[in-house]
């Protein structure tokens, strides 16, 4: 393709929009991750590596770098295990109720995974969890059935919130397979199960890997649900770790120097991901065109829905049914009876909980603001990327998506260190979350963008430029346009980001800018689950109202591609 | 007669129906006049407190009750939580507190030689015991809770019920404790510090090997036991499982004849309060007598005030051994607690 603007034919007006945009993502970005590494190696004479030595010497903190690898591990595992089976009976086969399950793995994708885990503390805490109270009752043996409070625990309840992603990649991938080659070795005499094997597999085995590789991601950066089962269990992982850090008297330095090792294993994961897609060389992946023929279960059919059921059971029916439960119950680990009922928990929430309202009112203007200005940040970085506006505009694609390598714990302890002294003194400030969320919702929202901006041939604008019209005015008056419904999906996904955001926020929040995951969090710490339900419930309504809304307006699942 | 039955009927309904008792409805007449129109001027005050959330929310809606057109905004966590809170604000100079209050007394030690501390002596604390006044006039006891065990009766019979803190040590209560974590309550690093008065660290170091469950704040084993998910608590707020059992909870408490701690909750002003109005006249409404009877009846703490009741139901303080560690040893040994407790507990 040639470059049809990069040469100077005549001059852009708008080059100080395009020139000013990438500058602030330059200062957006570097200045927190300089500060991180500055702050890990500076000592009270000069540089040094002390801090690094710290860390890795202290038993406790060796502890926690293991379990936060061993959860990891099993959390990428465990979800491909379940992920990938999901999204080829779902894109595959006859299946019954795939829309069904479709928009329940959507359910589970925006479910906050701390909210889960709440949940799952009372469906199967060893002692009152309702599901080993019913095994009691049931068998009459007194040992419990399942105990949360335990590795396989955590790794259980973050997989159900995080084999979607796996989901997502390999469901896309099978959309975009044909069916021809598997037909045609089926009319060569091969059995369904060595087709899917020899044929199928080999063909998503990319976006397995892929899979696998973005939810040890997920696990690895993962604060609240650890908070939330690893620590009664008496042990932490690399993201609590780093949060007890900031306990009296905070060691900021020490927290630095943890948080590099979490990012450095980020980048190289992800590095490992882009290597894995980028020799993606089949020629029958990525074509259109092409049959997708539904392969037949026959007796299979209701067993299969039944597995499905069982997973969507744990992600979704189960916690969901046990919150509202607790909302409405006086006590929670009590039969719903008329005595046990009230109202009492969302009186107390909503009226006699003075901080209730104004963390959802910080949450609701965080999350329009942040998707808003992010919405348009990412659209126009996109666009700048896209039709090579300025000069290295490689460097803004790449920078727009570093944020995807940086944990929210450690860019909030990045951010903490950037934005506590001068130039920029924002900590207290709503405007410091504001910046987080912005940096971290960044990537999702411009990879978005960005294909939106690539799926809109430059012609148009070449047309409009043609009959000289500025580049700004195509932009408003053609592409604009065009891109709407891409703007609308990455508008979206920042929101819902934005509002289940607790990583970052735990060490950036102060009294005054509280938002409604660090009141959830705060609720936790006392034991309040009655009041946790009533605003988890309300945190829920919200993102299903959002994605409600913007699937109405899209016309298709945020999920992605279908077929 | 029937009017009469009538309208007593109806004064009963009014008043279930009002929103604070009648009690704290006429503010106290200490704070001058002058004192009463700034403070409504500033329109709020920032209370930090460790306070269980629902009975420091009541005591705000006291207060907003007999002040109208002044808000108490009411930030619970824990102890240490606070305590870092303030520390962190201030090094950004962000200037947010007016009311601290804590149940780790070392921390008042601390701000107080920091200077963080507005000096104020509420009106009326001039009765109260030794033990909750600060003797240069900066901070108070606002409130006071035992440290105690307790079980839940449907999982433990009142037979096999420990007794006494060395009984917990006991290998069959294996995986059936949960303990509070003193790096967040400061009750809870009060307990631990008056526990290894008496037994060394050695008591932690067997505790631990009983599998003990770790919540953060000495309110939550409340709520832990009277689920039955642990069916003893090993420590927390006294209060806590008071208010639990009060509404029905199938709780018991147990007081050691060891020795129970007895933990004062100072309360203090910032010195660089933002409302330093309204941080007074509502350092005095809280320290009035009918307030510390209003958190002695339904909230079940005791109070520093001698004119205080309490209901029939709970011990009285000189029928039990009480162990009140020194706030300036609490100060200087709060890294070795948290360190030592995390190296046993594991997190």
């Amino acid at each position: 393709m040639a470059p049809r603007d990069s040469g100077p034919r005549g001059l852009d007006r708008a080059l100080p929009v395009w020139i000013g945009t990438a500058l602030a993502l330059v200062v957006l970005m570097g200045l927190p991750l300089g500060w991180l590494a500055h702050m890990s190696v500076s000592g009270e004479s000069g540089y040094t590596l002390a801090r690094y030595r710290d860390v890795f010497a202290d038993p406790a903190l060796q502890k926690a770098l293991w379990n936060t690898v061993v959860l990891s591990f099993w959390v990428g595992v465990a979800s491909v295990a379940v992920g990938a089976p999901l999204a080829w009976l779902t894109a595959r086969t006859d299946v019954p109720g795939r829309g069904l399950i479709r928009g329940l793995v959507l359910a589970s994708f925006v479910t906050p995974p701390f909210l889960g885990a709440f949940a799952w503390v009372m469906l199967a805490g060893p002692n009152a969890g309702y599901l080993n109270r019913l095994w009691r009752a049931v068998t009459g043996v007194e040992a419990p059935l399942v105990n949360i409070f335990t590795m396989p625990g955590l790794i259980f309840v973050v997989t159900i919130y995080t084999f979607p992603y796996v989901y997502i990649m390999v469901a896309n991938t099978l959309a975009l397979i044909a069916s021809d080659m598997e037909e045609a070795g089926a009319i060569l005499g091969a059995g369904r199960l060595w087709v899917a094997l020899t044929i199928t597999f080999p063909m998503v085995l990319p976006a397995l890997v892929s899979g696998f590789i973005l939810s040890v991601l997920q696990a690895l950066a993962l604060f609240g649900s650890p908070a939330i089962l690893a620590l009664p269990a008496g042990f932490h992982t690399i993201t609590t770790q780093i949060w007890s850090l900031f306990q009296f008297p905070p060691k900021v330095e020490m927290a630095a120097a943890f948080s590099v090792p979490l990012l450095l294993a980020t980048i190289v994961l992800l590095w490992l991901q882009k290597r894995l897609l980028g020799r993606r060389g089949y020629a029958a992946v990525g074509g259109k065109g092409g049959r997708r023929r539904v392969i037949p279960l026959g007796p299979w059919r209701y067993p299969a829905l039944g597995a499905c059921l069982v997973v969507m059971a744990a992600a979704i029916f189960l916690p969901y049914g046990i919150l509202a439960k607790a909302a409405f119950s006086k006590a929670w680990a009590q039969p719903l009876t008329w005595d046990n009922l009230t109202l009492g928990n969302f009186a107390f929430t909503f009226f006699q909980y003075s901080a209730t309202r104004d963390a959802v009112v910080n949450t609701l203007e965080l999350g329009l603001l942040t998707a808003t200005v992010g919405a348009g940040l990412v659209a126009l970085l996109a666009y700048i990327a896209s039709r090579r506006l300025v000069f290295g505009y490689q460097v803004v694609a790449f920078l727009a998506l570093v944020p995807v390598v940086i944990p929210g714990v450690v860019l909030a302890v990045a951010l903490f260190i950037a934005y506590t002294r001068p130039p920029f003194v924002l900590y207290g400030t709503l405007w410091i979350l504001f910046i987080a969320y912005l940096t971290k919702e960044m990537p999702v929202g411009y990879a978005q963008s960005d294909a939106t901006f690539r799926g809109i041939p430059p012609d148009l604008e070449d047309a409009g430029r043609i009959l000289g019209a500025g580049r700004l005015r195509v932009l408003g008056d053609i592409t604009g346009p065009l891109a709407r419904s891409g703007v609308i999906a990455a508008w979206c996904f920042i929101f819902i980001g934005v509002i289940r955001e607790l990583s970052a926020s735990i060490i950036l929040f102060t009294p005054n800018t509280k938002v409604m995951s660090v009141v959830l969090f705060d609720l936790k710490e006392e034991g309040q689950f009655g009041a946790i339900a009533v605003l988890g419930l309300l945190m829920l309504a919200l993102t299903f109202a959002t994605v409600t809304l913007v699937q109405a307006v899209l016309g298709h699942d945020v999920l992605g591609a279908r077929d | 007669m029937p009017c009469r039955a009538l309208a007593l009927l109806l004064a009963a309904v009014l008043a279930l129906l009002s929103p604070a008792p009648a009690a704290a409805q006429a503010p106290p007449a200490a704070a001058p006049a002058s004192v009463l129109e700034a403070a409504k001027k500033e329109g709020k005050v920032v209370w930090y407190t460790s306070l269980a959330l629902p009975s420091a929310e009541k005591v705000a809606k006291l207060f907003e009750a007999a002040y109208p057109g002044i808000k108490v905004e009411v930030n619970r966590t824990g102890s240490q939580r606070i305590l870092q809170r303030v520390m962190q604000e201030l090094q950004a100079n962000i200037k947010n507190v007016d009311v601290i209050h804590t149940s780790d007394a070392g921390h008042f030690v601390l701000l107080k030689d920091k200077k963080l501390l507005a000096r104020h002596v509420p009106a009326g604390v001039d009765v109260f015991p030794a033990g909750f006044k600060d003797k240069d006039g900066y901070y108070f006891g606002l409130r006071a809770t035992l440290n105690v065990i307790a079980y839940n009766t449907q999982k433990v019979t009142a037979a096999e019920a420990p007794k006494t803190w060395k009984d917990l040590l006991d290998p069959k209560w294996k995986g059936k404790l949960v303990t509070a974590h003193p790096g967040y309550s400061g009750v809870i690093s009060t307990h631990v510090l008056a526990l290894v008065h008496l037994y060394g660290w050695e008591y932690f170091q067997q505790l631990a090997k009983n599998s003990v469950m770790l919540v953060q704040s000495a309110v939550d084993p409340s709520g832990v036991v009277a689920s039955g998910e642990r069916p003893v608590a090993v420590n927390g707020g006294e209060y806590t499982f008071y208010q639990a059992r009060k509404k029905g909870n199938p709780v018991e408490i147990v007081y050691p004849k060891e020795g129970v701690p007895l933990v004062v909750s100072p309360s203090a002003i910032a010195a660089f309060a933002p409302h330093p109005n309204a941080a007074r006249l509502f350092t005095d409404f809280s320290f009035t007598k009918d307030v510390q009877q209003v958190m002695a009846d339904s909230e079940g703490l005791y109070s520093g005030h001698p004119e205080v009741k309490y209901p029939a139901d709970k011990p009285k303080l000189g029928d039990l051994k009480l162990l009140a560690p020194d706030p300036e040893e609490l100060e200087k040994r709060s890294e070795e607690i948290k360190k030592r407790f995390v190296e046993f507990f594991g997190a």
